[in-house]
């Protein structure tokens, strides 16, 4: 069991680059829990993020906003410039843990510890979020949409860091997000599910449906059809099925049943598009 | 650098205090065994709990999930460093029952004490929904708080609606 402490970010590289088994940490509240058994199971050398001050910004371009790899829930939750132009991140980081939690977890660890059930993933999906990887060999882009591959596997090679999570700045006539899980605090979700509209464009991602977290196409056209007065009205949940059984796959385990979590993903987007009028 | 224990400097309780920690030691550990700090206490282990609440530049947060590592140039304030003459309230309200959860219950209530615009867009419960107490039933730490606030003239009515 070994720590790494780079001072900069080209040091990081160089050390992801030399060992292909090393974790990278952020916050830990992932990593830790559980410490002592997790332990024994987990990768024995240990890269520490948290002195890299290129990591730590939050910003804002003219065309984004750039949650640097260090961003943690509660820094989206206290600026209230987000909470204007990005409410869903507020809605989704407030339901995460709490303070305590909110303080440390970072936008970016959620992203790669890759849980089905991880609360930041549906509305950074919902805004359309790209990832950026860095590494010794340059820089590179990837969709969030396109960055799981199945379970826990992502397309981050070894040597490659998060840096930057990059949100498109754009004018949203709605957003929602909600979350449904056994309380409303300290709770890990059952199902939960982001939407947003941009003008004519539907943007709807689930997690605790599927392997990873997702975006849900058929219902992005079958919602958009809806608005958009090209599809039938809806007149109950269950029109909202056979799309949703197309988009995901859901599995009973210790939190929940698949029959549980389609109905409920059913009634709530039925609910929120009865709210907005559609 | 690659080693098995490396040395941390580290502000607690306002010393400043030089340390060799290894990459297995949480924050909690090192405060309660290697400092004798044991009024942070371990409940679950997972950042549920809240019982380890300590604050880390300020912000309270689960010592024991924090590798001590990553507190090297921060300042850490334990429950230790609460002024007895603070509890008024806990002790008046029976905000303590068993007193297990009582050291994090206090400060995530003492940060809120000193934080009160976070009223402005936080009920008092979604706040204090990281210190779980299987004693209270919550109403007496909630009016201690509430007794608190409005001793100091911070008590804003707490937001309608946000409260969870």
């Amino acid at each position: 069991m070994t720590i790494l402490l780079p001072g900069t970010l080209t040091d990081a590289y160089r050390m992801l680059s030399d060992d292909p088994d090393v974790t990278p940490v952020a916050g830990g509240t992932d990593l830790f829990a559980h410490w002592p058994e997790n332990r024994v199971k987990q990768s024995t050398t240990y890269l520490d993020l948290s002195g890299l001050a290129e990591l730590r910004s939050m910003r804002w371009t003219k065309s984004e906003l750039v949650l640097g790899a260090l961003t943690t829930y509660w820094d989206v939750v206290t600026d209230a410039r987000v909470a204007a132009e990005f409410p869903n991140l507020v809605t989704a980081a407030r339901q995460v843990g709490a303070v305590q939690i909110q303080a440390r977890g970072t936008w970016a660890g959620n992203i790669v510890n890759a849980s089905p059930a991880a609360d930041g993933v549906p509305v950074l999906l919902a805004y359309d979020a790209t990832v950026r990887l860095g590494s010794r060999d340059g820089v590179e882009d990837i969709p969030l949409d396109e960055f799981y591959l199945d379970y826990k596997k992502m397309r981050r090679r070894p040597d490659q860091l998060v840096t930057e999570i990059r949100i498109p700045r754009r004018t949203y006539q709605r957003a929602w997000f909600e979350k449904v899980g056994p309380r409303k605090s300290q709770a890990i979700t059952k199902v939960g599910v982001a939407v947003t509209v941009a003008g004519e464009t539907w943007r709807i991602a689930a997690n605790s449906v599927a392997p990873t977290v997702c975006r849900c196409p058929a219902l992005e056209r079958y919602c958009a059809a809806v608005a958009g007065a090209k599809g039938q009205p809806l007149t109950s949940p269950s029109d909202l099925l056979p799309a949703i059984r197309s988009d995901v796959s859901p599995i009973d385990d210790i939190r929940s049943t698949a029959e549980y979590r389609e109905q409920v993903l059913a009634r709530i987007l039925f609910h929120a598009l009865n709210d907005a009028g559609v | 650098m690659s080693t098995n224990s490396v040395s941390i400097e580290t502000t607690i309780n306002g010393e400043k205090t030089s340390i060799d920690v290894t990459a297995t030691e949480r924050l909690l550990d090192v405060l309660r065994y290697r400092l004798g700090l044991t009024g942070s206490k371990e409940g679950c282990g997972e950042g549920e709990c809240g019982a380890c609440t300590v604050y880390l530049d300020g912000q309270p947060v689960n010592s024991c999930l924090i590798p001590a590592y990553q507190v090297r140039g921060r300042v850490v304030e334990t429950i230790e460093s609460i002024a007895p003459e603070q509890l008024g309230a806990f002790v008046a309200s029976g905000a303590t029952q068993c007193g297990a959860c009582s050291p994090g219950v206090v400060m995530t209530a003492q940060w809120i004490v000193k934080h009160p615009h976070l009223l402005q867009s936080h009920g008092l419960r979604e706040l204090m929904a990281g210190n779980l107490c299987r004693c209270t039933g919550y109403d007496g730490i909630i009016d201690a708080l509430t007794e608190t606030l409005a001793a100091n003239g911070s008590a804003e009515e707490p937001v309608s609606g946000q409260d969870r």
